[in-house]
Protein backbone atom coordinates (compact mmCIF):
# COMPACT_ATOMS: atom_id res chain seq x y z
CA UNK A 1 0.00 0.00 0.00
CA UNK A 2 2.66 2.52 1.30
CA UNK A 3 6.28 1.79 -0.09
CA UNK A 4 9.19 4.39 1.06
CA UNK A 5 12.52 3.84 -0.62
CA UNK A 6 15.47 5.08 0.76
CA UNK A 7 13.83 8.67 1.80
CA UNK A 8 15.42 11.33 3.02
CA UNK A 9 15.25 15.13 4.10
CA UNK A 10 17.46 17.97 4.51
CA UNK A 11 15.83 20.73 5.75
CA UNK A 12 16.81 24.34 4.44
CA UNK A 13 18.46 25.15 8.01
CA UNK A 14 20.76 22.05 6.72
CA UNK A 15 19.62 19.74 9.54
CA UNK A 16 19.43 16.43 8.41
CA UNK A 17 15.68 15.55 9.85
CA UNK A 18 15.50 11.39 7.85
CA UNK A 19 18.47 9.41 6.57
CA UNK A 20 18.03 6.78 3.89
CA UNK A 21 13.90 5.69 5.34
CA UNK A 22 13.10 2.62 3.55
CA UNK A 23 9.72 0.78 4.97
CA UNK A 24 6.72 -1.04 3.60
CA UNK A 25 3.35 -1.11 4.81
CA UNK A 26 1.13 -3.51 3.63
CA UNK A 27 -2.83 -2.41 2.89
CA UNK A 28 -5.17 -3.55 5.79
CA UNK A 29 -2.10 -2.60 8.47
CA UNK A 30 -1.85 -0.94 11.26
CA UNK A 31 1.65 0.74 11.70
CA UNK A 32 2.63 2.45 14.57
CA UNK A 33 5.91 4.86 14.33
CA UNK A 34 7.25 5.40 17.45
CA UNK A 35 10.46 7.76 18.19
CA UNK A 36 10.96 9.92 20.90
CA UNK A 37 10.92 14.32 20.01
CA UNK A 38 11.99 15.23 17.19
CA UNK A 39 12.72 12.33 15.53
CA UNK A 40 11.51 12.98 12.22
CA UNK A 41 8.00 11.38 12.55
CA UNK A 42 6.19 14.11 11.68
CA UNK A 43 8.64 14.94 8.91
CA UNK A 44 8.31 11.18 7.28
CA UNK A 45 4.86 11.81 7.05
CA UNK A 46 4.96 15.08 6.08
CA UNK A 47 6.92 13.97 2.67
CA UNK A 48 4.31 10.90 2.07
CA UNK A 49 1.19 13.75 2.49
CA UNK A 50 2.94 16.18 0.05
CA UNK A 51 3.43 18.95 2.76
CA UNK A 52 7.25 18.58 2.65
CA UNK A 53 9.65 17.69 -0.19
CA UNK A 54 11.99 15.29 -0.03
CA UNK A 55 15.45 15.66 -0.82
CA UNK A 56 16.13 12.19 -1.29
CA UNK A 57 14.97 8.74 -2.36
CA UNK A 58 10.80 8.10 -3.85
CA UNK A 59 7.87 6.92 -2.26
CA UNK A 60 4.39 4.96 -3.73
CA UNK A 61 0.83 4.59 -2.65
CA UNK A 62 -1.14 2.06 -3.82
CA UNK A 63 1.51 2.03 -6.66
CA UNK A 64 1.19 5.81 -7.45
CA UNK A 65 4.32 7.96 -7.09
CA UNK A 66 3.58 10.53 -4.52
CA UNK A 67 5.47 13.39 -6.70
CA UNK A 68 4.96 12.23 -10.08
CA UNK A 69 1.23 10.65 -9.47
CA UNK A 70 0.28 12.92 -6.61
CA UNK A 71 -3.32 13.11 -7.71
CA UNK A 72 -3.62 9.45 -7.34
CA UNK A 73 -1.80 8.89 -4.70
CA UNK A 74 -3.17 11.68 -2.07
CA UNK A 75 -6.56 10.67 -2.89
CA UNK A 76 -6.35 7.08 -1.07
CA UNK A 77 -4.76 9.61 1.53
CA UNK A 78 -6.68 11.16 4.88
CA UNK A 79 -3.94 12.76 7.30
CA UNK A 80 -4.79 14.05 11.00
CA UNK A 81 -1.79 16.52 11.62
CA UNK A 82 -0.08 16.46 14.82
CA UNK A 83 -0.91 20.07 15.51
CA UNK A 84 -4.89 21.74 16.18
CA UNK A 85 -4.86 23.70 12.91
CA UNK A 86 -8.36 24.30 12.01
CA UNK A 87 -10.63 27.28 10.59
CA UNK A 88 -12.57 29.15 13.41
CA UNK A 89 -15.46 30.71 12.01
CA UNK A 90 -16.60 27.74 9.84
CA UNK A 91 -19.48 24.92 10.95
CA UNK A 92 -18.21 21.50 11.83
CA UNK A 93 -20.62 20.30 9.26
CA UNK A 94 -19.36 22.69 6.74
CA UNK A 95 -15.23 22.15 6.68
CA UNK A 96 -16.03 18.58 6.77
CA UNK A 97 -18.07 18.77 3.53
CA UNK A 98 -15.11 21.33 2.52
CA UNK A 99 -12.87 18.65 2.56
CA UNK A 100 -13.96 15.76 1.18
CA UNK A 101 -14.99 18.40 -1.83
CA UNK A 102 -10.99 19.29 -1.95
CA UNK A 103 -10.21 15.30 -2.38
CA UNK A 104 -12.61 15.33 -5.73
CA UNK A 105 -15.86 13.82 -3.96
CA UNK A 106 -18.88 14.95 -4.79
CA UNK A 107 -21.23 16.39 -2.21
CA UNK A 108 -22.66 13.22 -0.19
CA UNK A 109 -24.73 14.91 3.22
CA UNK A 110 -25.61 11.08 4.38
CA UNK A 111 -21.75 9.97 4.54
CA UNK A 112 -20.70 13.23 6.37
CA UNK A 113 -23.72 12.60 9.28
CA UNK A 114 -22.32 9.52 9.37
CA UNK A 115 -18.66 10.33 9.76
CA UNK A 116 -19.60 12.49 12.27
CA UNK A 117 -22.03 10.27 14.76
CA UNK A 118 -19.01 7.88 14.41
CA UNK A 119 -16.87 10.59 16.14
CA UNK A 120 -19.56 12.00 18.44
CA UNK A 121 -20.09 15.08 16.24
CA UNK A 122 -23.22 15.56 14.92
CA UNK A 123 -24.93 17.41 17.51
CA UNK A 124 -21.59 19.61 17.02
CA UNK A 125 -22.57 20.20 13.43
CA UNK A 126 -23.90 23.48 13.27
CA UNK A 127 -21.22 25.04 15.66
CA UNK A 128 -18.50 27.09 14.72
CA UNK A 129 -14.80 25.32 15.54
CA UNK A 130 -13.60 28.50 17.24
CA UNK A 131 -16.72 27.54 19.84
CA UNK A 132 -15.11 23.90 20.47
CA UNK A 133 -12.97 22.58 22.87
CA UNK A 134 -9.38 20.97 21.94
CA UNK A 135 -10.66 17.33 21.85
CA UNK A 136 -13.74 18.42 20.29
CA UNK A 137 -11.33 19.84 17.44
CA UNK A 138 -9.42 16.58 17.09
CA UNK A 139 -12.18 14.48 16.14
CA UNK A 140 -12.95 17.28 13.66
CA UNK A 141 -9.31 17.34 11.93
CA UNK A 142 -10.36 13.30 11.91
CA UNK A 143 -13.60 13.84 10.61
CA UNK A 144 -12.21 15.83 8.16
CA UNK A 145 -9.69 13.44 7.33
CA UNK A 146 -11.92 10.64 6.64
CA UNK A 147 -14.44 12.68 4.94
CA UNK A 148 -13.34 11.15 1.20
CA UNK A 149 -13.03 7.80 2.73
CA UNK A 150 -9.46 7.43 2.14
CA UNK A 151 -7.85 3.85 1.82
CA UNK A 152 -5.07 5.11 4.10
CA UNK A 153 -4.92 7.06 6.89
CA UNK A 154 -2.14 9.45 8.42
CA UNK A 155 -2.59 10.02 12.42
CA UNK A 156 -0.09 11.98 14.00
CA UNK A 157 -0.07 11.50 17.50
CA UNK A 158 -3.75 11.07 17.60
CA UNK A 159 -4.37 10.89 20.99
CA UNK A 160 -1.70 14.14 22.77
CA UNK A 161 -3.53 16.02 25.01
CA UNK A 162 -7.09 13.86 25.10
CA UNK A 163 -9.04 12.69 27.87
CA UNK A 164 -9.27 8.71 28.36
CA UNK A 165 -12.90 8.31 26.71
CA UNK A 166 -11.62 10.05 23.71
CA UNK A 167 -8.69 8.41 23.20
CA UNK A 168 -10.94 4.92 23.44
CA UNK A 169 -13.39 6.38 21.19
CA UNK A 170 -10.38 6.75 18.91
CA UNK A 171 -9.32 3.83 18.84
CA UNK A 172 -12.70 2.46 18.36
CA UNK A 173 -12.49 4.05 15.65
CA UNK A 174 -8.98 2.95 14.13
CA UNK A 175 -10.90 -0.72 14.42
CA UNK A 176 -13.96 0.05 12.83
CA UNK A 177 -11.43 1.64 9.73
CA UNK A 178 -9.07 -1.60 10.27
CA UNK A 179 -12.45 -3.54 9.29
CA UNK A 180 -13.33 -1.46 6.70
CA UNK A 181 -9.72 -2.70 5.24
CA UNK A 182 -8.40 1.06 5.91
CA UNK A 183 -4.85 0.71 6.22
CA UNK A 184 -3.46 3.28 8.87
CA UNK A 185 0.07 4.96 10.02
CA UNK A 186 -0.53 6.24 13.70
CA UNK A 187 2.73 7.89 15.46
CA UNK A 188 2.59 7.87 19.05
CA UNK A 189 4.75 8.35 22.34
CA UNK A 190 2.51 5.95 24.36
CA UNK A 191 3.23 2.26 24.54
CA UNK A 192 -0.15 1.08 25.63
CA UNK A 193 -1.47 3.23 22.63
CA UNK A 194 0.80 1.12 20.48
CA UNK A 195 0.19 -2.26 22.12
CA UNK A 196 -3.15 -1.76 22.04
CA UNK A 197 -3.66 -0.87 18.01
CA UNK A 198 -0.56 -1.88 15.91
CA UNK A 199 0.14 -5.04 14.09
CA UNK A 200 3.50 -3.62 13.51
CA UNK A 201 5.86 -1.08 15.35
CA UNK A 202 8.73 1.07 13.65
CA UNK A 203 10.97 2.79 16.01
CA UNK A 204 12.42 5.62 14.49
CA UNK A 205 15.13 7.49 16.34
CA UNK A 206 17.62 10.66 14.83
CA UNK A 207 16.06 10.87 11.29
CA UNK A 208 16.79 6.75 10.80
CA UNK A 209 14.64 3.89 11.24
CA UNK A 210 16.19 1.63 13.88
CA UNK A 211 14.11 -0.98 14.21
CA UNK A 212 10.96 -2.54 12.61
CA UNK A 213 8.96 -5.53 14.44
CA UNK A 214 5.30 -7.40 14.71
CA UNK A 215 4.34 -6.16 17.61
CA UNK A 216 3.59 -9.61 19.79
CA UNK A 217 8.02 -9.79 18.74
CA UNK A 218 8.60 -6.45 19.87
CA UNK A 219 6.50 -6.41 23.06
CA UNK A 220 8.13 -9.50 23.89
CA UNK A 221 11.87 -8.71 23.26
CA UNK A 222 11.57 -5.59 25.00
CA UNK A 223 8.30 -5.15 27.07
CA UNK A 224 9.56 -5.70 30.59
CA UNK A 225 7.23 -5.69 32.88
CA UNK A 226 7.98 -6.60 37.00
CA UNK A 227 5.48 -8.24 39.32
CA UNK A 228 5.79 -6.28 42.85
CA UNK A 229 5.06 -7.79 46.12
CA UNK A 230 4.49 -5.86 48.59
CA UNK A 231 4.59 -7.87 52.05
CA UNK A 232 3.16 -7.91 55.44
CA UNK A 233 6.12 -8.79 57.13
CA UNK A 234 9.26 -7.26 55.94
CA UNK A 235 11.92 -10.12 54.65
CA UNK A 236 15.15 -10.62 55.76
CA UNK A 237 16.23 -12.59 52.63
CA UNK A 238 14.44 -13.96 49.81
CA UNK A 239 12.73 -17.49 50.72
CA UNK A 240 14.97 -20.22 49.19
CA UNK A 241 11.78 -21.72 48.28
CA UNK A 242 11.12 -18.71 45.30
CA UNK A 243 14.85 -18.98 44.36
CA UNK A 244 14.13 -19.77 40.73
CA UNK A 245 12.25 -16.63 39.97
CA UNK A 246 14.81 -14.55 40.60
CA UNK A 247 13.31 -12.61 42.91
CA UNK A 248 14.95 -8.68 44.28
CA UNK A 249 13.99 -7.63 47.43
CA UNK A 250 13.69 -4.10 48.13
CA UNK A 251 16.28 -2.36 50.75
CA UNK A 252 14.04 -2.52 53.90
CA UNK A 253 12.73 -5.91 52.91
CA UNK A 254 9.36 -4.87 52.42
CA UNK A 255 8.92 -5.39 48.42
CA UNK A 256 10.06 -8.32 46.63
CA UNK A 257 9.70 -7.51 42.42
CA UNK A 258 9.85 -10.21 40.01
CA UNK A 259 11.37 -9.23 36.38
CA UNK A 260 9.41 -11.10 33.31
CA UNK A 261 9.04 -10.17 29.92
CA UNK A 262 5.47 -10.07 27.79
CA UNK A 263 5.53 -13.59 26.73
CA UNK A 264 4.01 -16.51 28.53
CA UNK A 265 5.49 -15.86 32.00
CA UNK A 266 5.65 -17.71 35.42
CA UNK A 267 3.61 -14.85 37.27
CA UNK A 268 0.95 -17.71 38.07
CA UNK A 269 3.52 -20.15 39.64
CA UNK A 270 5.12 -17.52 41.42
CA UNK A 271 1.67 -16.30 43.25
CA UNK A 272 0.87 -20.24 43.89
CA UNK A 273 4.05 -20.75 45.53
CA UNK A 274 3.88 -17.74 47.37
CA UNK A 275 2.08 -19.06 50.47
CA UNK A 276 4.31 -22.29 50.97
CA UNK A 277 7.15 -20.13 51.10
CA UNK A 278 5.72 -18.28 54.30
CA UNK A 279 5.29 -15.25 52.45
CA UNK A 280 2.30 -13.06 53.22
CA UNK A 281 1.27 -10.34 50.40
CA UNK A 282 -0.55 -7.29 51.54
CA UNK A 283 -0.92 -5.87 47.97
CA UNK A 284 0.73 -6.67 44.81
CA UNK A 285 1.17 -3.97 41.29
CA UNK A 286 2.32 -4.46 38.03
CA UNK A 287 5.12 -2.35 36.24
CA UNK A 288 5.53 -1.94 32.71
CA UNK A 289 8.59 -0.62 31.25
CA UNK A 290 8.04 2.68 29.70
CA UNK A 291 8.83 3.83 25.82
CA UNK A 292 11.33 5.50 27.52
CA UNK A 293 13.25 2.29 28.47
CA UNK A 294 12.60 1.17 25.34
CA UNK A 295 14.21 3.71 23.41
CA UNK A 296 16.85 3.33 25.93
CA UNK A 297 17.78 -0.52 25.94
CA UNK A 298 17.51 -0.09 21.98
CA UNK A 299 19.48 2.68 21.50
CA UNK A 300 22.46 0.90 23.79
CA UNK A 301 21.64 -2.06 22.21
CA UNK A 302 22.95 -0.53 18.78
CA UNK B 1 -9.67 18.50 -13.56
CA UNK B 2 -10.29 18.48 -9.62
CA UNK B 3 -13.80 20.09 -9.89
CA UNK B 4 -15.06 19.42 -6.49
CA UNK B 5 -12.22 21.11 -5.12
CA UNK B 6 -12.26 23.83 -7.33
CA UNK B 7 -16.20 24.56 -6.10
CA UNK B 8 -15.14 23.79 -2.31
CA UNK B 9 -12.19 26.21 -2.24
CA UNK B 10 -14.47 28.76 -4.07
CA UNK B 11 -17.22 28.33 -2.07
CA UNK B 12 -15.43 28.48 1.13
CA UNK B 13 -13.79 32.23 0.32
CA UNK B 14 -17.46 33.35 -0.84
CA UNK B 15 -18.54 32.19 2.47
CA UNK B 16 -15.49 34.32 4.22
CA UNK B 17 -16.80 37.21 2.11
CA UNK B 18 -20.74 36.29 2.89
CA UNK B 19 -19.98 36.72 6.90
CA UNK B 20 -18.78 40.17 6.39
CA UNK B 21 -21.27 40.65 3.86
CA UNK B 22 -22.34 44.06 5.34
CA UNK B 23 -19.22 45.35 5.90
CA UNK B 24 -18.54 44.41 2.14
CA UNK B 25 -21.58 46.71 0.80
CA UNK B 26 -21.49 48.98 2.93
CA UNK B 27 -17.63 50.24 2.84
CA UNK B 28 -17.52 50.64 -0.92
CA UNK B 29 -20.87 52.88 -0.58
CA UNK B 30 -19.64 55.10 1.82
CA UNK B 31 -16.24 55.72 0.40
CA UNK B 32 -17.44 56.26 -3.52
CA UNK B 33 -20.33 58.85 -1.87
CA UNK B 34 -17.16 60.30 -0.36
CA UNK B 35 -15.35 60.78 -3.33
CA UNK B 36 -18.45 62.27 -4.79
CA UNK B 37 -19.14 64.87 -2.56
CA UNK B 38 -15.44 65.96 -2.26
CA UNK B 39 -14.22 65.45 -6.01
CA UNK B 40 -16.95 65.48 -7.79
CA UNK B 41 -19.25 68.16 -5.94
CA UNK B 42 -16.62 70.28 -3.95
CA UNK B 43 -13.81 70.45 -6.57
CA UNK B 44 -15.65 69.46 -9.66
CA UNK B 45 -17.85 72.12 -9.63
CA UNK B 46 -14.47 74.46 -9.93
CA UNK B 47 -13.20 71.92 -12.88
CA UNK B 48 -13.54 72.21 -16.39
CA UNK B 49 -15.25 69.60 -18.18
CA UNK B 50 -12.27 66.97 -19.73
CA UNK B 51 -13.02 65.76 -23.18
CA UNK B 52 -16.49 66.76 -23.14
CA UNK B 53 -17.15 64.74 -19.88
CA UNK B 54 -18.07 66.89 -16.66
CA UNK B 55 -14.86 66.01 -13.95
CA UNK B 56 -17.78 64.42 -11.57
CA UNK B 57 -18.44 61.52 -14.39
CA UNK B 58 -14.50 61.78 -15.53
CA UNK B 59 -13.44 60.63 -11.96
CA UNK B 60 -15.49 57.66 -12.07
CA UNK B 61 -13.88 55.48 -14.13
CA UNK B 62 -10.80 55.73 -12.18
CA UNK B 63 -12.74 55.37 -8.88
CA UNK B 64 -14.29 51.99 -9.82
CA UNK B 65 -10.15 51.11 -10.47
CA UNK B 66 -9.24 52.37 -7.59
CA UNK B 67 -11.56 50.34 -5.58
CA UNK B 68 -11.31 47.40 -7.98
CA UNK B 69 -7.33 47.22 -7.68
CA UNK B 70 -7.32 46.86 -3.81
CA UNK B 71 -10.23 45.17 -4.12
CA UNK B 72 -8.45 42.53 -5.52
CA UNK B 73 -5.24 42.27 -4.10
CA UNK B 74 -6.75 42.18 -0.61
CA UNK B 75 -9.24 39.37 -0.76
CA UNK B 76 -6.50 37.68 -2.90
CA UNK B 77 -3.53 37.86 -0.64
CA UNK B 78 -5.30 37.72 2.32
CA UNK B 79 -7.30 34.28 1.03
CA UNK B 80 -4.13 32.52 0.32
CA UNK B 81 -1.89 34.16 3.51
CA UNK B 82 -4.37 32.94 5.80
CA UNK B 83 -4.25 29.49 5.86
CA UNK B 84 -0.70 30.07 5.46
CA UNK B 85 -0.62 31.67 8.54
CA UNK B 86 -2.77 29.16 10.97
CA UNK B 87 -1.26 25.80 9.08
CA UNK B 88 -4.81 24.83 7.67
CA UNK B 89 -2.91 25.28 4.65
CA UNK B 90 -1.71 21.30 4.98
CA UNK B 91 -4.58 20.28 3.94
CA UNK B 92 -5.01 22.33 0.64
CA UNK B 93 -0.94 20.73 0.23
CA UNK B 94 -2.11 17.03 0.98
CA UNK B 95 -5.08 17.19 -1.25
CA UNK B 96 -5.10 15.83 -5.40
CA UNK B 97 -5.24 19.71 -6.44
CA UNK B 98 -3.13 21.04 -8.73
CA UNK B 99 -1.73 24.76 -8.99
CA UNK B 100 -3.71 25.52 -11.65
CA UNK B 101 -7.15 24.39 -9.60
CA UNK B 102 -5.78 26.50 -7.02
CA UNK B 103 -5.27 29.49 -8.95
CA UNK B 104 -8.76 29.24 -10.74
CA UNK B 105 -10.25 28.90 -7.13
CA UNK B 106 -8.60 31.45 -5.09
CA UNK B 107 -8.20 33.95 -7.62
CA UNK B 108 -11.68 33.08 -8.90
CA UNK B 109 -13.42 33.86 -5.96
CA UNK B 110 -11.35 37.10 -5.13
CA UNK B 111 -11.87 38.15 -8.31
CA UNK B 112 -16.04 37.65 -8.01
CA UNK B 113 -15.60 39.26 -4.31
CA UNK B 114 -13.87 42.63 -6.24
CA UNK B 115 -16.57 42.72 -9.51
CA UNK B 116 -19.09 42.98 -7.13
CA UNK B 117 -17.66 45.44 -5.11
CA UNK B 118 -16.72 47.47 -8.47
CA UNK B 119 -20.32 47.15 -9.86
CA UNK B 120 -21.52 48.34 -6.47
CA UNK B 121 -19.69 51.38 -6.34
CA UNK B 122 -20.58 51.66 -10.29
CA UNK B 123 -24.27 51.88 -9.22
CA UNK B 124 -23.87 54.31 -6.39
CA UNK B 125 -21.50 56.82 -8.54
CA UNK B 126 -24.84 56.54 -10.96
CA UNK B 127 -26.45 58.41 -7.98
CA UNK B 128 -24.31 61.66 -8.12
CA UNK B 129 -24.03 61.65 -11.59
CA UNK B 130 -24.86 60.96 -15.54
CA UNK B 131 -23.09 58.06 -16.45
CA UNK B 132 -22.94 57.21 -19.87
CA UNK B 133 -21.35 53.50 -20.67
CA UNK B 134 -20.39 53.53 -24.39
CA UNK B 135 -19.27 50.26 -24.47
CA UNK B 136 -20.83 48.63 -22.02
CA UNK B 137 -19.10 44.96 -23.08
CA UNK B 138 -15.63 46.23 -23.24
CA UNK B 139 -16.56 47.88 -19.60
CA UNK B 140 -17.19 44.42 -18.09
CA UNK B 141 -14.05 43.04 -19.64
CA UNK B 142 -11.69 45.15 -18.30
CA UNK B 143 -13.65 45.01 -15.17
CA UNK B 144 -12.75 41.22 -15.06
CA UNK B 145 -9.25 41.60 -16.80
CA UNK B 146 -8.19 43.41 -14.07
CA UNK B 147 -9.96 41.75 -11.31
CA UNK B 148 -8.02 38.71 -12.26
CA UNK B 149 -4.94 40.24 -13.06
CA UNK B 150 -4.40 41.71 -9.68
CA UNK B 151 -6.07 39.12 -7.87
CA UNK B 152 -3.80 37.29 -9.34
CA UNK B 153 -1.14 39.50 -7.98
CA UNK B 154 -2.78 39.61 -4.41
CA UNK B 155 -2.09 35.76 -4.57
CA UNK B 156 1.54 36.08 -5.26
CA UNK B 157 2.30 38.78 -2.16
CA UNK B 158 -0.57 36.32 0.25
CA UNK B 159 3.01 33.49 -0.82
CA UNK B 160 5.57 35.95 -0.47
CA UNK B 161 4.31 37.40 2.68
CA UNK B 162 5.83 35.73 5.70
CA UNK B 163 3.97 37.99 8.18
CA UNK B 164 0.79 40.35 8.30
CA UNK B 165 2.59 43.74 7.32
CA UNK B 166 4.10 42.41 4.50
CA UNK B 167 0.97 41.64 3.63
CA UNK B 168 -0.04 45.30 3.65
CA UNK B 169 3.01 46.68 2.80
CA UNK B 170 3.18 46.21 -1.02
CA UNK B 171 -0.54 47.93 -1.18
CA UNK B 172 0.01 50.57 1.09
CA UNK B 173 3.72 51.55 -1.00
CA UNK B 174 3.41 50.62 -4.29
CA UNK B 175 -0.67 50.11 -5.25
CA UNK B 176 -2.14 53.14 -3.91
CA UNK B 177 0.17 55.71 -4.59
CA UNK B 178 0.56 54.33 -8.27
CA UNK B 179 -3.34 53.98 -8.38
CA UNK B 180 -4.23 58.00 -7.07
CA UNK B 181 -0.84 58.81 -9.79
CA UNK B 182 -2.44 56.55 -12.67
CA UNK B 183 -4.50 59.43 -13.70
CA UNK B 184 -7.75 58.23 -11.67
CA UNK B 185 -9.06 61.77 -10.69
CA UNK B 186 -6.86 63.49 -14.00
CA UNK B 187 -6.14 63.22 -17.18
CA UNK B 188 -2.50 62.48 -18.17
CA UNK B 189 -2.48 65.36 -20.91
CA UNK B 190 -2.77 68.05 -17.83
CA UNK B 191 0.57 67.02 -16.84
CA UNK B 192 3.94 68.62 -18.16
CA UNK B 193 5.67 66.60 -21.04
CA UNK B 194 8.15 65.22 -18.74
CA UNK B 195 5.86 64.34 -15.74
CA UNK B 196 3.63 62.43 -18.72
CA UNK B 197 6.78 60.38 -19.94
CA UNK B 198 7.02 59.19 -16.94
CA UNK B 199 3.73 58.26 -16.15
CA UNK B 200 3.97 55.50 -18.86
CA UNK B 201 6.08 53.40 -16.79
CA UNK B 202 2.91 53.13 -14.48
CA UNK B 203 0.82 49.75 -15.38
CA UNK B 204 -2.31 52.13 -13.62
CA UNK B 205 -2.65 54.51 -16.31
CA UNK B 206 -2.77 51.68 -19.17
CA UNK B 207 -5.75 49.89 -16.99
CA UNK B 208 -7.87 53.28 -16.20
CA UNK B 209 -7.34 54.70 -19.76
CA UNK B 210 -8.78 51.79 -20.88
CA UNK B 211 -11.65 51.57 -18.64
CA UNK B 212 -12.34 55.10 -19.17
CA UNK B 213 -12.66 54.82 -23.07
CA UNK B 214 -15.34 52.13 -22.54
CA UNK B 215 -17.34 54.79 -20.38
CA UNK B 216 -16.82 57.54 -22.80
CA UNK B 217 -14.88 56.50 -25.89
CA UNK B 218 -12.08 58.67 -25.68
CA UNK B 219 -8.84 58.19 -23.77
CA UNK B 220 -5.29 59.14 -22.23
CA UNK B 221 -3.86 56.37 -24.44
CA UNK B 222 -5.28 54.11 -27.16
CA UNK B 223 -7.13 51.42 -25.97
CA UNK B 224 -5.35 48.83 -27.83
CA UNK B 225 -1.91 49.58 -25.93
CA UNK B 226 -3.89 49.88 -22.81
CA UNK B 227 -5.13 46.29 -23.57
CA UNK B 228 -1.97 44.99 -24.44
CA UNK B 229 -0.14 46.18 -21.29
CA UNK B 230 -2.92 44.54 -18.74
CA UNK B 231 -2.52 41.47 -20.84
CA UNK B 232 0.90 41.52 -20.17
CA UNK B 233 0.74 42.15 -17.06
CA UNK B 234 -1.47 39.37 -16.38
CA UNK B 235 0.94 36.90 -18.49
CA UNK B 236 3.58 38.24 -15.68
CA UNK B 237 1.71 37.29 -12.82
CA UNK B 238 0.49 33.70 -13.69
CA UNK B 239 4.61 33.20 -15.05
CA UNK B 240 5.14 33.96 -11.43
CA UNK B 241 2.52 31.88 -9.78
CA UNK B 242 3.55 29.13 -12.38
CA UNK B 243 7.17 29.33 -10.50
CA UNK B 244 6.13 29.13 -6.89
CA UNK B 245 4.36 26.34 -7.58
CA UNK B 246 7.08 24.58 -9.49
CA UNK B 247 9.95 25.48 -7.03
CA UNK B 248 7.25 24.86 -3.76
CA UNK B 249 8.34 28.84 -3.13
CA UNK B 250 7.17 29.37 0.83
CA UNK B 251 4.61 26.53 0.59
CA UNK B 252 6.34 23.30 0.99
CA UNK B 253 9.47 23.29 3.37
N1 LIG C 1 11.02 23.37 8.89
C1 LIG C 1 12.04 22.86 9.55
N2 LIG C 1 13.26 23.39 9.43
C2 LIG C 1 14.31 22.87 10.08
N3 LIG C 1 14.24 21.82 10.90
C3 LIG C 1 13.06 21.23 11.06
C4 LIG C 1 11.89 21.72 10.40
N4 LIG C 1 10.85 20.93 10.75
C5 LIG C 1 11.34 20.02 11.60
N5 LIG C 1 12.66 20.17 11.79
C6 LIG C 1 13.54 19.36 12.63
O1 LIG C 1 13.49 18.04 12.16
C7 LIG C 1 13.53 17.12 13.25
C8 LIG C 1 12.39 16.15 13.13
O2 LIG C 1 11.17 16.83 13.38
P1 LIG C 1 9.79 16.08 13.38
O3 LIG C 1 8.74 17.08 13.55
O4 LIG C 1 9.72 15.20 12.18
O5 LIG C 1 9.92 15.18 14.70
P2 LIG C 1 8.84 14.24 15.37
O6 LIG C 1 9.42 12.88 15.40
O7 LIG C 1 7.53 14.39 14.72
O8 LIG C 1 8.81 14.84 16.84
P3 LIG C 1 7.60 14.99 17.88
O9 LIG C 1 7.47 13.72 18.59
O10 LIG C 1 8.07 16.08 18.78
O11 LIG C 1 6.39 15.37 17.10
C9 LIG C 1 13.50 17.98 14.51
O12 LIG C 1 14.80 18.04 15.03
C10 LIG C 1 13.06 19.33 14.05
O13 LIG C 1 13.65 20.33 14.82
MG1 LIG D 1 5.74 15.06 15.29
Amino acid sequence: MLSIRNLSKTYASGFSALKDVSLDIAPGEIFALLGPNGAGKTTLISIVCGLVRPTGGSATIGGHDILHDYRAARALVGLVPQELTTDAFETVFATVSFSRGLFGKPRDPARIEQILRDLSLWDKKDNKIITLSGGMKRRVLIAKALSHEPRMLFLDEPTAGVDVELRHDMWRVVRGLRDKGVTIILTTHYLEEAEEMADRIGVIQRGELILVEEKRALMQKLGRKHLILELAEPVAAVPPALAAFGLERSEDGTTLTFAYDGGPSRVGDLLRELPAAGVQVRDLKTEESSLEDIFVGLVRGK
Amino acid sequence: MNIHAIAAIYRFEMARTGRTLLQSIVAPVVSTSLYFVVFGSAIGSHMNEIAGVSYGAFIVPGLIMLGLLTQSISNASFGIYFPRFVGTIYELLSAPVSPLETVIAYVGAAATKSTMLALITLATAAFFVDLRIDHPFWMIGFMLLTAITFSLFGFIIGIWADNFEKLQLIPLLIVTPLTFLGGSFYSIDMLPPFWRTVTLFNPVVYLVSGFRWSFFGASDIHVGVSLGMTLAFMLACMAIVFWIFRTGYRLKR
